[in-house]
């Protein structure tokens, strides 16, 4: 049997509330919020996070992933094997990206079901945005979402694959050219008829693949770019008797790529086992997928508890200028130069995986890795120590108005974790009045900066889950 | 094996600053060419005099020819060395081992900086191609770290810390006043220091060196030949340098409330020069005050005031001009400012005119029939950073 081994759905802290756009650029009064990745976090590091979840306390490993977006950091460079190295996958497993169209995340669910593969892992993310006052920037929301897809006997099935179905046609609806910060759309109502053919037939297709009759389809998901495409295709479902979940429009908004892996794993979630649950997509086409929840659950932490967390009084300005719209005045100081390609590549581990040593006769850890131990000074003496899931506790910080930072201040910490370990390192996620000593805080994958076109990442430490009232 | 120094071996016969201040109108090598000759001048002797050259800079050069090409040396060694910002201490250090070594007769040391063509405000170090995970804090942030693990440790209230830092930058503009060659001669009262905007942790822009041009220089010989150029030579009774492994960064067990390559430092020299209460014994000190809680948590490293207690001595005024152990007399990094190469020679030339008796006398000390002054120059940060300690005296013993 196939099927969905593992999940996990990433929201961004930050939330922007809708009427905080209109506050502004006036027009009718903006409702909900939507999620906003922070400066520091990109379609590839949201799709990180959520793969950690996805991933946490399974004993199937992957032997292939797929990373999609439609808002890559490159065009020529691969962006998978920089989430492949963060996740510590091991070398052979094949990491390759299925985009950039916003077709391409339902394509690499739909292989990895297929597949014949033990395992596959398919990550998303997106950065949603627009210029200002556009409906994308309104109703899109940034996001990432990862399924461990594979056999029962790689891992416990938290729901069983029962089908799929899919529908090709060309047509123009939305485009947008490289660089290009607007999205362009055709008249609505020619994309709305044209997908509104596409889901039936896939819907048919599929119910047909898995064997069902319409109305054994419980619970289902439905994500597209064309809202009114996706809301009439629900609103004809619901009419025959299936339960439509709620898009998360008013509260995520949509969120690209990532959409259809976070609707699904909030439905899976969200149903009780032996539920069948589906997901529609509808972007260049229609893809559909059947499973049924086996009751399995693991430990993560799921996109309704995301939901109710976050903060919402993200203003509008900082939100244009992590985007890039508004350009703002940097600190006076030199900006960072490139990382060299060698430097980080002789620290892989180190740098995207987050794995320091351990001294095997003190026990010291080194983070950095080092070679010789800082506790009695043995050479070569060290075992590969992984820190990315290990919480810490805030020995000092400080808040830094002075230094170069994408959105300053910069808010750094000395973190101490349990267990052992130092690291200063600059925190994220997190208001300066909020930092105190003994602070707990736990690690996050994070997009440093950018120069000569190298986007650099490494970690950063944030409020630990459950720190802080509402998060 | 041990560390034994060479106390009463060598002498300061001749030093030399410059203004210490933006100098827009001045390169690396006038700054050079003004230290140098005002030092040869004070010591009576000539450039050719000079058997060997150490020059200090961080980064306003490289090698030796950024000395020998503008002083047109003729056929010398010159010797460039980089030690953070303890590089001006460094080119003394390696001096005063070269005329001790019986090498050279006569040896100088130079140390130079010229910030301020860099179009930034502050120091920016040049970049070494990294991995792209290295820290990207200021100075100031990495050293204002000491101040709330400082008031955690000892219970100090916040408020009161910030005035107790605020109070260390007054008393350094306080003396930088009476210093025609500082770059920082207004006094600045503690309410003033302690309402200005935070910068970096709790500290402001007042808590923070003076960013300046300038260059400073000393003549080495052995102890025996002091008196042929001078009849107040300076001696070295100790010259100590520890480099950090930087374990700081990495053991939960450092608590940033001191720093441990200062506190080795200080021990060793004050094994070298004899010394066993350096608070008593010691006219003086120049001391690095990068930052205001530099200054404080230096106090306790160097055995000034007892662990928990540099605040409260601080407070009652013991570093002051007047008080029981006179720090910064000259203004301190904070008032003087910080051309990185020079400031460890700047230091000595504190001492120099205090311990000889010809510092202006509106901020001569009156201990300085104590004999003794101590120097101490760091570079790095909280956790990972070079210290020197050196002791200077106006005495053979």
């Amino acid at each position: 049997m196939r099927g969905i081994i593992g999940a996990g759905g990433y929201l961004p802290h930050w939330r922007l509330q809708r009427s905080a756009v209109s506050a502004v650029l006036g027009g009718a009064p903006g409702k909900g919020t939507r999620t906003v990745a922070a400066y520091d976090e990109d379609a590839l590091t949201m799709a990180v996070e959520a793969s950690r979840q996805a991933l946490r306390g399974q004993e199937a490993t992957p032997t292939s992933m797929w990373f999609a977006t439609t808002s890559p950091a490159y065009m020529e460079k691969t962006s998978a094997p920089i989430a492949h190295a963060a996740l510590r996958l091991p070398a052979d497993v094949a990491a390759a990206d299925a985009g950039p169209g916003l077709r391409g995340a339902a394509m690499a669910l739909r292989s990895a079901l297929k597949s014949t593969e033990s395992a596959v892992l398919v990550a998303t993310g997106d950065v949603r945005t627009g210029p200002a006052g556009s409906p994308d920037e309104r109703d899109g929301g940034d996001a990432g979402a990862a399924l461990l897809i594979g056999d029962d006997t790689a891992g416990s099935l938290i729901a069983e694959y029962l089908g799929s179905g899919s529908a090709t046609r060309e047509f123009l609806d939305r485009w947008r050219a490289p660089g290009e910060l607007r999205t362009h759309g055709w008249e609505e109502r020619f994309g709305e008829q044209r997908y509104a053919a596409l889901a039936e037939a896939a819907w048919s297709s599929a119910l047909s693949d898995a064997g069902l009759g319409a109305d054994s389809v419980q619970r289902v998901a439905v994500v597209g770019p064309h809202a009114r495409a996706a809301a009439g295709f629900s609103k004809k479902l619901g009419a025959a008797g299936t339960e439509v979940i709620d898009s998360l429009a008013g509260s995520v908004g949509f969120s690209g790529a990532a959409h259809g892996g976070l609707l699904l794993t909030h439905l899976m979630e969200s149903s009780s086992a032996g539920t069948v649950v589906a997901l529609v997509s509808m972007a260049d086409g229609a893809d559909v997928f059947i499973f049924r929840t086996t009751g399995v659950a693991k430990a993560s932490y799921t996109v309704a508890e995301q939901l109710a967390g976050g903060d919402d009084s993200l203003t509008y300005a900082k939100y244009l200028a992590w985007r890039g719209v508004l350009p703002m005045q940097p600190p006076n100081r030199p900006e960072p130069a490139r990382m060299s390609a060698s430097a980080a590549e002789r620290r892989l581990d180190w740098k995207y995986g987050f794995v320091g040593s351990k001294d095997r006769e003190s026990g010291a850890l080194h983070l950095p890795p080092a070679r010789v131990s800082f506790v009695g000074g043995a050479t070569d003496e060290m075992d590969p120590a992984p820190m990315a899931d290990i919480a810490a506790t805030v020995a000092t910080f400080t808040v830094d108005s002075l230094a170069y930072s994408p959105s300053p201040p910069v808010v750094f910490a000395v973190c101490d974790f349990d267990g052992g370990g130092r690291l200063p390192v600059e925190l994220t996620d997190v208001r300066a009045a909020e930092v105190s000593i003994g602070m707990k805080v736990e690690m996050t994958f994070r997009r440093i900066g950018t120069a000569d076109g190298i986007a650099n990442y490494f970690w950063k430490a944030r409020p630990a889950q459950g720190s802080r009232g509402g998060a | 094996m041990g560390s034994h120094g060479i106390k009463d071996q060598v002498a300061i016969i001749g030093m030399g600053c410059t203004q210490f201040r933006e100098q827009w109108d001045k390169g690396t090598d006038d700054l050079m060419i003004d230290a140098v000759g005002d030092t040869l001048a004070s010591a009576g002797v000539a450039k050719e005099d000079i058997d060997a050259w150490w020059l200090g800079t961080a980064q306003s050069g490289m090698s030796g020819v950024t000395l020998a090409a503008p002083l047109k040396l003729q056929g010398k060694p010159v010797t460039r060395v980089e030690n953070y910002c303890a590089t001006g201490s460094e080119a003394l250090r390696q001096a005063c081992y070269a005329v001790a070594s019986g090498a050279y007769d006569m040896a100088c040391a130079v140390g130079v900086e010229k910030v301020k063509d860099s179009g930034f405000q502050g120091l920016n170090a040049f970049p070494i191609p990294h991995d792209g995970t290295q820290r990207s804090l200021t100075a100031a942030a990495m050293f204002s770290l000491v101040a709330p693990a400082y008031a955690e440790r000892y219970g100090v209230d916040p408020t009161e810390l910030r005035r107790v830092l605020a109070r260390i930058a007054s008393k350094n503009h306080y003396n930088g006043a009476r210093n025609p060659r500082a770059q920082f001669r207004r006094e600045m009262d503690v309410d003033a220091i302690c309402n200005m905007p935070a910068v970096a942790g709790m500290l402001s822009v007042f808590d923070c060196a003076g960013v300046a041009d300038g260059s400073a220089a000393a003549i080495v010989v052995r102890a025996e030949d002091a008196y042929k150029y001078t009849d107040k030579p300076i001696f070295v009774k100790a010259l100590s340098f520890v480099a950090g492994n930087g374990s700081g960064l990495l053991d939960p067990d450092f608590d940033y409330t001191h720093f441990d390559e200062c506190e080795m430092a200080a021990k060793d020299a004050y094994s070298q020069a004899g010394i066993t209460n350096p608070r008593k014994e010691l006219a003086m000190a120049e001391v690095h005050d990068c930052f205001t809680p530099t200054e404080l948590v230096l106090m306790e490293d160097l055995g000034f005031s007892e662990r928990g207690e540099a605040w409260q001595d601080c407070e009652a005024g013991v570093f002051d001009l007047g008080g029981d152990l006179p720090i910064n007399t000259d203004g301190g990094l904070k008032s003087f400012g910080h051309p990185v190469g020079a400031s460890g020679l700047r230091m000595l030339f504190e001492c120099w005119l205090q311990l000889r008796g010809e510092a202006p006398e509106d901020r001569r000390i009156a201990t300085a029939d104590r004999g003794l002054a101590l120097t101490h120059n760091l570079g790095g940060y909280p956790g990972e950073m070079v210290s020197f300690v050196g002791i200077w005296g106006s005495e053979l013993s």
